[in-house]
């Protein structure tokens, strides 16, 4: 059985917080290819548990979108051994929180409690990983629940709607194109057995790692692993097609008309995101270029258009440096009322523009630097951002002991590499534009300050 | 291997034995030369310190006719001091990893930095926080601008559903009270910078400041920091007496909107910070609607029909009394059944209680999770705060497990009675036509 047990000695860490340096994690792989991966924090009597699938919407094929999400909401109806909503009453009698989570690239599912309470939660975890009832009667009230769930995360706001539409326009071949949830035609078509299916397909221990954080022994926990998950059988997953996205060759826009009062404007440009951490650097110096644009309220895009030229209400730029698919860097914001959707274009264009012609400050990029240390130091309050930083990383295939070296590569980006990226990536023909075009509500009379009684 | 009931209840109450009663953090308590209170819990455990500073200077306390200014005051207070501007500012809690936060709530506005505690780092981040709380500056031009963006915020958000039952349930269960009272594009339109400055003169005093310290320092330095920080806080006047809230004639409220589910709000004034009722509700209030996915209105609106997505109901303490409310989405076309339904779910747990089983069901939860209320600092700073914003007993946490586990289902039924009287519920339904 395969262990591997890290020590890591940042020196970055060193410098900058002689007194603090992340604790230890822990690894091992069990025989049926489940691994565990434990990080000590004992600074209070808890513990989180999370099970990680690597298995998301990005999976999914055309006609049973949402299926992903879909399970994950029926991975609470019951097993043999635990009746529908008897794991939720478990955690609860336990003194725990649960929930899960479903994303583009992986499916996760966790569980905050006392820590006495952790061998409970792997014995609940284990039992749904493999015995899942899915019964019929209680997909058919669940369905409705996840329909309701996409009227009142999407369908009602203006703004998901949006980067709903802004994904399927900038993603033609990858399914980044289709959203978590679903489209509702395939919600309204899905059946039991589509769930089933996809259950059958990804949930075995091969295809899943544990995560916990807390005041635990990772040995005990390694036993208990093994205990719980240890027995579970495995197969053979199956073949992940790539699904390339095709050069884009131009400019695209998409606008969605919809009742709200501020206008938005999203643009985003497809850029590389990390794959091998030693040898990339084009995505660390991405994450830079975000953090220079708008990673405080003294970065430029607060400075320049929200508070010098008083053309947005908001302007943000957004880089995740890490996923399974494509990569896109998001430019977005609203602009002041009197200015227009293309005025504020104009001015994150000229934002760019400016990189690209002038580079960027050493004080700027330092700035940068200093708040991704001192983030990393924060998340050491927080034990569910500590396993949410493992469970992420390994979701994308990066090893999460590598955390140390992407913190570190973040570190040495210089200014010219910053430029060099703004310069290669913001190009129209790799850019998608998406507006969202606001329209009034109905205007109705306001009712009577008196109630009907 | 399955597990009968009963055989759950017992090991479960096995459990609860063994894991006994977990003591709150350790907070000492004093007070500045200049009157501000302060709550203090020392612990190294990272190299993390933050303080937060609560003044009551909530919405509650905005003049009639200023509605808006608690907000746009708490706003503009980081974004000038004497020397430095709003970029210097930034600038600066940038460079030393510094990080602002904050708000303004019904009763209070909150100031929340937190810092690393190295001296190099600490002390620069406090000086900042103490010319942030003492003398900002509110230039006109960054007022002008503030007050701009909030009114196009404002305006956005009462396009939203929710924003808008939100905004008339307050307005219908508190409609001779400031509560009620809520900021609108015009109200904050109306503002002058004048107001801003009498209203941050007012309330940002020491007698209204409630300071914690949670984080890697001494008692000796968490005094001097304490004094520094409320140092050049005006004494100020305590606050003006504010009446209790009245309770509302019961009714309903339909508001015509084009959203695909209904929203519908449900719920009174019920509860005061500090009420000796506030355990039995809490308890109760878990069966009812507050336990999350064990609760009753879930369990029938979701779990049996597929209602909703998300059903719940709260209590919201506040100084002059805050709402109990029930809240639930849904497609329009079944907005009635959603509505009868909670309703007659609520009707029968206020005849009958919670049950025996729902009771110790409620306890386990409510008990065995208090570890998981306090195991970061920052939950600890929220706990704390509360503590020492509402004036509740310095053993507020110490007795919280004690104090649910006493309480017995006849509690539940007379605090619920007393609280939650069915004629005076408000039912606001948006989208529901």
């Amino acid at each position: 059985m395969p262990m591997r047990y890290m020590r890591l000695i940042p020196l970055f860490f060193a410098a900058f917080a002689p007194n603090v340096w992340p604790a230890d994690t822990h690894e091992r792989q069990l025989a049926n290819g489940l691994r565990v991966i434990v990080k000590e924090d004992r600074r209070a009597p808890t513990a989180v548990h999370m099970v990680w699938y690597r298995v998301g919407s990005m999976d999914e094929t055309n006609g049973t979108t949402g299926v992903a999400h879909l399970l994950e909401h029926m991975m609470f109806k019951g097993t043999p051994d635990v009746g529908a909503g008897e794991f939720s009453r478990r955690v609860a009698a336990a003194g725990g929180r649960d929930n899960a989570f479903t994303s583009r690239d992986y499916t996760a599912y966790f569980q905050q409690v006392p820590k006495q309470q952790l061998p409970e939660m792997m014995r609940l975890e284990a039992d749904r990983m493999r015995h899942l009832t899915l019964d019929v009667k209680e997909y058919a009230q669940e369905i409705k629940v996840v329909m309701e769930e996409r009227r009142l995360r999407t369908d009602d706001q203006p703004q998901a709607l949006l980067f709903e539409q802004l994904g399927a326009v900038a993603f033609q071949s990858h399914p980044y194109r289709v959203p978590i949830i679903g489209w509702m035609n395939d919600l309204e078509n899905m059946t039991v057995d589509d769930a089933r299916a996809w259950y059958e397909r990804w949930y075995t221990p091969n295809n899943a790692y544990v995560v916990v954080v807390g005041d635990v022994d990772h040995r005990q926990v390694f036993q208990l692993a093994e205990q719980y998950y240890g027995t579970l059988p495995t197969h053979a997953l199956p073949v992940r097609k790539p699904q390339e996205e095709p050069a884009q060759r131009g400019i695209r826009r998409v606008t969605v008309q919809a009742p709200a009062d501020l206008p938005v404007l999203i643009m985003a440009y497809k850029v590389p995101v990390i794959r091998d951490v030693e040898h990339d650097s084009d995505p660390y110096a991405l994450t830079m270029l975000a953090a220079v644009l708008a990673g405080h309220d003294a970065a430029r895009f607060t400075r320049h258009l929200v508070r010098q030229q008083l053309l947005a209400v908001d302007a943000e730029a957004s880089y995740d440096s890490t996923s399974r698919g494509p990569g896109l860097f998001y430019l977005h914001g609203s602009p002041s009322d009197g200015r227009t959707r293309a005025e504020l274009e104009t001015g994150l264009r000229a934002e760019i523009a400016d990189v690209q012609q002038k580079g960027i400050a050493d004080d700027e990029l330092a700035r940068a630097k200093t708040q991704v240390v001192a983030g990393q130091i924060y998340k050491l309050d927080s034990m569910f951002a500590q396993a949410m930083e493992i469970g992420q990383l390994e979701s994308v295939g990066i090893s999460h002991a590598q955390n140390r070296r992407i913190i570190e590569k973040l570190q040495a980006v210089s200014a010219e590499q910053v430029q060099a990226v703004a310069r290669k990536y913001f190009r129209d023909e790799q850019l998608t534009v998406a507006e969202l075009d606001p329209q009034a509500l109905p205007k109705t009379p306001r009712p009577a300050t008196a109630l009907r009684h | 291997m399955p597990m009968n009931l009963f055989k759950l209840l017992i090991w479960s109450c096995l459990t609860l034995l063994v894991t006994g009663a977990h003591a709150g953090p350790k907070i000492e308590r004093w007070q500045t030369s200049s009157g501000a209170r302060v709550l203090f819990v020392e612990n190294h455990a990272l190299p993390i310190l933050d303080v937060q500073i609560d003044f009551a200077a909530g919405a509650v306390n905005e003049p009639t006719g200023k509605s808006g200014v608690a907000g746009l005051t708490r706003g503009l207070l980081d974004l000038g001091v004497p020397g430095m501007d709003e970029t210097q500012i930034a600038s600066r809690l940038a460079d030393l990893g510094a990080r602002l936060s904050g708000g303004v709530e019904t009763d209070r506005a909150s100031v929340a930095l937190r810092t690393l505690s190295m001296p190099d780092k600490r002390a620069p981040a406090l000086d900042l926080l103490r010319a942030i709380l003492g003398a900002p500056r509110f230039p006109q031009g960054a007022f002008d601008r503030e007050k701009a963006r909030t009114v196009a915020a404002l305006k956005e958000s009462l396009t939203r559903p929710d924003t808008i039952a939100s905004k008339a349930f307050w307005e219908a269960i508190y409609p001779a009270h400031p509560y009620g009272r809520q900021a609108s594009p015009e109200s904050v339109a109306a503002l002058e910078r004048a107001d801003v400055v009498a209203f941050h003169a007012a309330n940002y005093t020491a007698q209204r400041a409630s300071v914690v310290i949670v984080g890697d320092l001494t008692r000796a330095q968490a005094e001097t920091v304490a004094e520094d920080l409320t140092g050049e806080l005006p004494a100020g006047t305590p606050v003006a007496d504010i009446v209790a809230a009245a309770l509302p004639a019961g009714g309903e409220q339909r508001i015509p909107h084009p959203a695909a589910q209904a929203h519908l709000v449900m719920g009174l004034p019920a509860l005061r910070r500090g009420d000796a009722d506030f355990f039995p509700l809490l308890v109760g209030n878990y069966t009812l609607g507050g336990g999350g996915f064990v609760s009753r209105l879930m369990k029938e609106v979701r779990d049996k029909r597929g209602l909703a997505y998300s059903v719940s109901s709260y209590f919201l303490p506040l100084a002059y009394v805050g709402p109990f409310q029930i809240g639930m989405q849904t497609k329009k076309a079944q907005a009635n059944d959603a509505l009868k339904l909670t309703r007659e779910v609520l009707s029968v747990f206020l005849e009958q209680g919670p049950s025996d089983a729902e009771l110790l069901a409620a306890k386990q939860n409510l008990i065995g999770s208090f570890p998981l209320r306090l195991d970061s600092n920052r939950k600890i700073v929220d706990n704390v705060a509360l503590i020492g914003f509402y004036k509740l007993p310095l053993d507020y946490l110490d007795n919280y497990q004690a104090n649910i586990e006493k309480v017995t289902v006849a509690d539940i039924k007379t605090a619920f009675a007393r609280h939650v009287r069915p004629e005076n519920l408000v039912t606001v339904v948006v989208a529901g036509e």
